[in-house]
């Protein structure tokens, strides 16, 4: 499948080559999982297959306890604790997809960050990178659904609040907030319709995770040097690669074995630790949380969009030169989703010739700088919108955009990049020697 | 190095920022030995017995617990009644039943009765929805270290009945109680910056403990303290009734991967011995 030299699948046996003419599968199935992959992966690599097996954890599981949740405002809430106490083993299903989530966004965070720094954004491999940004999104609306279905004082809450972000969209806003909730306010046809998505969201995101994994087997992996797979024939590729069966897949499953001894930990002694006790209140619409603060891995973004209030001056000047339509909410609103945005086009923003970061000795700082805000912001984001938080994450939300829109690009001009290995092979010696004996 | 410290760094969110963080004033938390904190910590079958006993005698006047199902007082992990003396724990409530179209004694499958006064919260999730001051600094240090969490609060809630401060006016409404912090506070008790100058506020509860309020059938002495501590820890297993079960099975799950990777390191490093040129 990609443009690297490699054996291909070759069908044997009569039924093999009957098969063969008709439905090509095995041969598919051969190529992606024998892909001849760089033999100098570090273990930045192995987000990937974690986030699959959280992808099929979460369906899995998610199925299982769509076979008891009621999804109606008077019951969904008391169908859960009839999961925690009735169901066999319903109790530790349910801890494994509340945790599952989190474990899903821990990996997309590692996965997203290793992307940004050695520079796997870059081309050739810009639609693995859009593709991945939207698998992100898909996430990201996936995980705030699903935590409304509960139908505890945070699932109820969050979800005014959240949808309340599309009600700040000038002239039209409200229209499509009432279209969003199916009335005028977050009720039975919400959590109908967030379970139904909720449900979907998942196929698409599989689809999609389809797609990413197809991408990056046109172009091939990205590895730690950045440099390229010697292409011109199969021998030299094979001194750069090694075929992903076996040698990727058992040394992803140690990684993946390894973060399940920490993640059953979490579940099984620990499984509320990350979760908001508010939701287990049942949902109320007459009593407001003192706090309504969202799940972890949303809180960066939160913090972006709660930074922009009505006194910073670029929210004045917008607002000034927009004649007062975009207020400081609807900034706010922007500001979140072009967080994201500006993330997903740093194939383009980032003018630098030299893919990995390793190379980069200027980069390396403010990449460095770039995830200490990540988890500045998203620390910024749990607490009370008030001074000196209010600045901090304002800071925080300058310096993102700055890394974005203007390091990157800037970068790329005036850094001296330091030299990079010839081929992969090169830097595996580096770190292995070279083969003692001269090889077959 | 760098590119190290900056994924150790993300790594390390995932534990420093849990999505609850108690802001504002925070009330005053006694942190409580409980025989269920830990990974092999477990419930004390007679505690729960007393708890049950302190629950029905006191709590259950003003407050339901309409989740938890009647028949889970004689499971296992839990307070374990025989099967004889669950039935006649259940028998005691009165339950309405819609096909009789009349009330009868309550059975093993009924639940515990639903909140009858309006303003008396239900227990069935207390000891879960009660456990967010993630302290110090929104951390959760006190939280993961310590192994605060709802049951601490609600022994710090029973214990924290106090004379009301000499700053509050004489008609304010509701007893006064260090551990409370979402209730009323006098204006007179703030300082110039609106900052509260006595711990806690006031909760519409008045002191439901006192000691020697229940006669404790094992002989234990009724203090406010060991009744304060049995109702938290009964409460606790109401709202996760299942603890112990899931601590095993992720104790279970945790043994098992541990062998697995073992298993996989080793077969890790001899499939990429003659990669990276090294004897087996």
């Amino acid at each position: 499948m990609s443009g690297i030299p490699h054996d291909h699948y070759e069908p044997k046996t009569g039924a093999e080559k009957w098969l063969h003419s008709r439905l090509p599968i095995v041969g598919l199935l051969y190529d992606t999982i024998m892909i001849p992959t760089p033999k100098n992966l570090n273990w930045m690599w192995i987000w990937g297959i974690v986030l699959t097996f959280c992808l099929v954890l979460q369906i899995v599981t998610g199925i299982i306890l769509v076979m008891h949740y009621t999804p109606h405002v008077d019951l969904a809430f008391a169908s859960v604790e009839h999961i925690m106490r009735n169901v066999n083993g319903g109790h530790f299903i349910r801890y494994l997809h509340m945790n599952g989530a989190s474990l899903f966004f821990v990996a997309v965070y590692l996965h997203i960050f290793r992307g940004l720094y050695y520079g796997s954004y870059k081309a050739p491999r810009e639609v693995t990178w859009i593709i991945g940004m939207l698998i992100y999104l898909m996430m990201m609306g996936t995980a705030f659904m699903g935590y409304v279905l509960p139908w505890g004082q945070m699932s109820f809450w969050g979800a005014t609040v959240i949808t309340g972000l599309f009600g700040a969209i000038p002239f039209i806003g409200e229209p499509i907030q009432t279209w969003l909730l199916g009335g005028p306010a977050v009720d039975n046809a919400t959590l109908n319709r967030f379970f139904s998505l909720h449900y979907l969201l998942p196929f698409v995101i599989a689809a999609l995770v389809a797609l990413h994994i197809w991408a990056f087997h046109t172009t091939g992996n990205n590895n730690p040097t950045g440099v390229d797979v010697r292409r011109t024939s199969k021998a030299e590729a094979e001194k750069d690669t090694v075929p992903f069966w076996p040698y990727f897949v058992i040394k992803d499953l140690f990684a993946l074995a390894v973060i399940m001894v920490v993640f059953f930990a979490i579940v099984g002694f620990m499984p509320n630790y990350l979760g908001h006790p508010d939701n287990y209140i049942e949902a109320n619409p007459l009593v407001t949380p003192a706090h309504i603060v969202p799940e972890w891995y949303f809180l960066p973004f939160y913090a972006i969009l709660r930074a922009f209030t009505s006194d910073v001056w670029v929210v004045m000047f917008a607002s000034w030169i927009t004649g007062g339509i975009i207020d400081a909410k609807f900034f706010g609103v922007l500001a979140m989703f072009g967080a994201i945005a500006v993330m997903a086009l740093a194939p383009w923003l980032d003018t630098s010739s030299v893919r990995s970061g390793r190379y980069r000795p200027m980069f390396k700082w403010w990449f460095a700088l770039l995830c200490v805000d990540f988890v500045v912001l998203m620390w910024a984001g749990a607490m009370p919108a008030e001074p000196p938080y209010s600045t901090i994450s304002l800071i925080g939300s300058a310096y993102w955009f700055a890394y974005f829109l203007v390091i990157l690009p800037l970068l790329g001009v005036i850094e001296k990049p330091e030299p990079q290995p010839a081929t992969i092979e090169e830097d595996f010696d580096a770190h292995y020697g070279p083969a003692k004996t001269p090889a077959e | 190095m760098l590119r190290k410290t900056g994924i150790a760094a993300l790594a390390a969110l995932s534990l420093s920022t849990g999505g609850a963080f108690a802001a504002g004033a925070e009330g005053h938390i006694e942190d409580v030995a409980f025989s269920f904190e830990g990974p092999f910590g477990k419930f004390d079958q007679v505690q729960l017995q007393r708890g049950l006993k302190v629950y029905t005698q006191v709590c259950a006047a003003c407050h339901g617990m309409q989740y938890v199902p009647l028949r889970t007082l004689a499971d296992e992990g839990g307070p374990q009644l025989p099967a004889d003396q669950m039935r006649a724990y259940a028998a005691q409530f009165e339950v309405f039943d819609p096909e009789l179209d009349d009330y009868r004694p309550g059975k093993p499958t009924d639940h515990f009765p639903k909140v009858t006064s309006a303003d008396a919260p239900d227990l069935s999730l207390m000891a879960k929805k009660r456990a967010g001051f993630h302290g110090p600094y929104g951390t959760g240090i006190s939280q993961l270290v310590n192994g605060m969490g709802g049951p601490e609060y609600i022994y710090s809630l029973m214990t924290g009945y106090q004379d009301p401060p000499e700053c509050a006016p004489d008609d304010m409404e509701g007893s006064y109680n260090v551990a409370f912090t979402a209730g009323g506070f006098p204006e007179e008790c703030k300082d110039a910056h609106g900052g509260h100058t006595v711990p806690g506020s006031w909760i519409a509860m008045g002191q439901p403990l006192w000691g020697d309020d229940v006669e404790y059938d094992d002989g234990t002495e009724a203090t406010l303290e060991q009744q304060s501590k049995d109702v938290a820890a009964f409460l606790m297993w109401a709202a996760e009734p299942k603890m112990m079960a899931r601590k095993q099975a992720g104790l279970t799950g945790v043994i098992f991967l541990t062998v697995l990777s073992v298993l996989l390191y080793l077969t890790n490093k001899r499939i990429w011995a003659p990669v990276k040129h090294r004897k087996i």
